[in-house]
């Protein structure tokens, strides 16, 4: 379309009406979209912080009740151990899930055979409802004759409790959780890997570079990006998990009950209060949002 | 929080084909180099075969047990050395669990959950992204910001507003309240607004020319040359919603509307079926996703390297 050179007045009041009707149309189509964001996103943001300040019982209307729900949460024992076995949960889910992806995504990366069985093998676990793979190993798990005691017996290994005892309970959500997510991290790792330029391995190696220091400076320092974004994203992932402690050890079991498992008991479970469990959450928000900051912050930077 | 910045650059979803397999050492320059893993040829058979092996009984194995698991007699699936291979064949398991416990029910809940999702999802996120794509809205940056701005909130911290809001709204127990909020999904609009951006603005000029309009040009210009955006984003949405838990275990409290994934939750804690018949359910929910992988293996992976989809 020419670009219209000193536009007469009623020339430029038709462009402006026509702006003005292309404007309209453009909210038109996103109108469905505004209001899904607005009810479904932007909205419980704010309703959660106001409800975390509320007393709520859906016979009356919610009335403010000022830092009670706060103090309240932070008097709850559970409070504690919840937070501290979330960070424990995410601890153990890093060394197994942060490194393990990595170190098999290079061991892949050398093979010249197969690497399309294990991309498909790696992710399979990935595609199962998280629900099947929870269920599934805790057949697995089963102290009698579970999977692996009858492994570990057939072997002389002594058995083990897995879930059901306090020293392997939280160990044993961590590797269903890795078996479960690893695929992903590995795959994302493959696809980094391969974008890492062949030369810099041919010209570390002719300066006689072995293998573990062309790993540690070349490898390494091209990935490191994709490394710190997938540190964070897990991080943030783990700090949420739910499945895992709902499903094989229960609400209400403090060796291995975290933040949003103590949410939904305050919420849905015990208490049955929406304040408690708002002011949780926003807790909750609070710590996460340090890591999506960062997460922003650093992908945004590499933009 | 305003962003106007993509929180992750995802360059086109047109996916970088997986490298093909290449038979003897020609491939790409990696850590190892060709001549070093020809010299070690019996070490590097070695490590194959090793590799293959674990990595088969890690994440092969269990779905090899499940698979299996289903068709034993309740008695052979508790004895303590199990059989590696079912000596009692009982494949009916699946017919009785599909019957017995309802599957039939809830795996019909799921995928009417998940393809209406789908065509509802794709309805929504895509008039959008094309709006804030092709006709460049005042505020229209500012929109796509907020937008971006909510795949920064962790899910979790708004489960409990977003339950009261559903509730507020009569939604509950109703496919709407997991289509609905899955259509707020940044992520979406953001990876098809990319895709958008590069159809150039001629091909959309030419059409209006010949008299078509917005909605016109988007139905027969823009979708057909997006049919690879579409098809990721399609497969992610419809895994997505198949494999939802925490969401729906709330919104879908009552039993007849539940998916099968909560159902399964349900009756791991209260249903009296044998282990076989629900490790069949189990299998039946697991199954319908390994199929789409394998199906679309090319597009997922890829997918999920160009542009990580965890976000």
């Amino acid at each position: 379309m020419a670009v219209p050179s000193a536009a007469s007045p009623s020339r430029s009041a038709t462009r402006l009406r026509r702006k003005a009707a292309d404007n309209l149309l453009a909210y038109a189509f996103l109108a469905a979209g505004l209001a899904c964001f607005a009810i479904f996103s932007w909205y419980p943001l704010v309703r959660g912080i106001v409800l975390s300040f509320q007393q709520v019982n859906f016979v009356s209307d919610p009335w403010f009740v000022g830092l009670d729900n706060y103090r309240a949460v932070f008097d709850d024992p559970l409070f504690w151990t919840a937070w501290r076995n979330t960070l424990l949960f995410t601890g153990l889910a890093l060394v197994f899930g942060f490194l393990l992806p990595f170190a098999i995504a290079v061991l892949l990366n050398e093979f010249r055979h197969f690497s399309g069985y294990f991309r498909v093998l790696v992710y399979l676990p990935v595609m199962l409802p998280p629900i099947v793979s929870v269920l599934l190993w805790r057949y697995f798990y089963d102290p009698g004759n579970g999977l692996f005691n009858t492994v570990l017996r057939g072997v002389g290994l002594p058995e083990s409790q897995w879930t059901q005892s306090s020293g392997t309970a939280m160990i044993s959500l961590v590797l269903v959780s890795t078996w479960a997510n690893l695929g992903g991290a590995t795959l994302m790792y493959l696809a980094a890997l391969q974008g890492i330029p062949g030369e810099l391995y041919e010209a570390a190696e002719l300066d006689g570079a072995s293998i573990w220091q062309r790993l540690r400076h070349v490898t390494f320092p091209q990935l490191r990006f994709i490394m710190l974004v997938l540190l964070l994203l897990q991080i943030i992932a783990t700090m949420q998990v739910f499945i895992e402690p709902f499903m094989l050890t229960g609400t209400s079991n403090p060796d291995t009950i975290t933040v949003l498992v103590l949410v939904y008991r305050y919420a849905f479970a015990v208490n049955q209060d929406f304040g408690l469990a708002a002011a949780m959450s926003v807790l909750l928000f609070v710590v996460l949002g340090i890591f999506s900051a960062l997460y922003l912050r650093l992908t945004r930077s590499a933009d | 929080m305003t962003l106007t910045a993509p929180p992750r650059p995802a360059p086109a979803v047109a996916a970088p084909p997986a490298p093909a397999k290449r038979p003897g050492a020609a491939g790409p320059r990696t850590l190892i180099s060709a001549a070093d893993l020809r010299r070690h040829r019996v070490a590097y058979v070695v490590v194959l075969g090793l590799t293959l092996l674990v990595f088969s009984l890690v994440f092969l194995f269990p779905l090899y047990w499940m698979v299996t698991g289903a068709v034993k007699s309740p008695a052979e699936f508790a004895q303590s050395v199990p059989t590696w291979i079912p000596r009692t064949w009982h494949p009916e398991n699946y017919a009785t669990a599909w019957t017995n416990m309802r599957i039939a029910r809830y795996f019909g809940n799921t995928v009417q959950y998940a393809l209406g999702g789908w065509l509802v999802c794709l309805a929504v996120d895509v008039l959008a992204a094309y709006a804030l794509s092709k006709m460049r809205p005042v505020l229209g940056r500012l929109v796509l910001g907020a937008m971006l701005a909510g795949l920064m909130l962790p899910a979790a911290a708004l489960l409990v507003p977003t339950y009261l809001t559903v509730t507020d709204l009569h939604l509950l127990n109703t496919p709407w309240a997991l289509w609905l909020p899955a259509a707020a999904n940044a992520f979406n609009v953001y990876v098809l607004k990319r895709f958008f951006d590069q159809i150039p603005d001629d091909l959309l000029d030419a059409a209006a020319i010949d008299g078509a309009g917005r909605l016109r040009t988007l139905w027969s210009v823009m979708l057909p040359l997006s049919r690879p955006v579409l098809g990721v984003v399609s497969i992610f949405i419809v895994i997505g919603i198949w494999k939802d838990f925490l969401w729906p275990l709330l919104v879908l409290p009552d039993p007849g509307s539940q998916t099968l994934s909560v159902a399964l939750a349900r009756l791991a804690n209260t249903s009296q079926v044998p282990p076989t018949e629900f490790i069949a359910g189990l299998t039946i929910a697991g199954l319908p996703m390994l199929v789409i992988f394998l199906i679309f293996q090319r597009s997922i992976i890829g997918g999920l390297s160009a542009g990580s989809m965890k976000g």
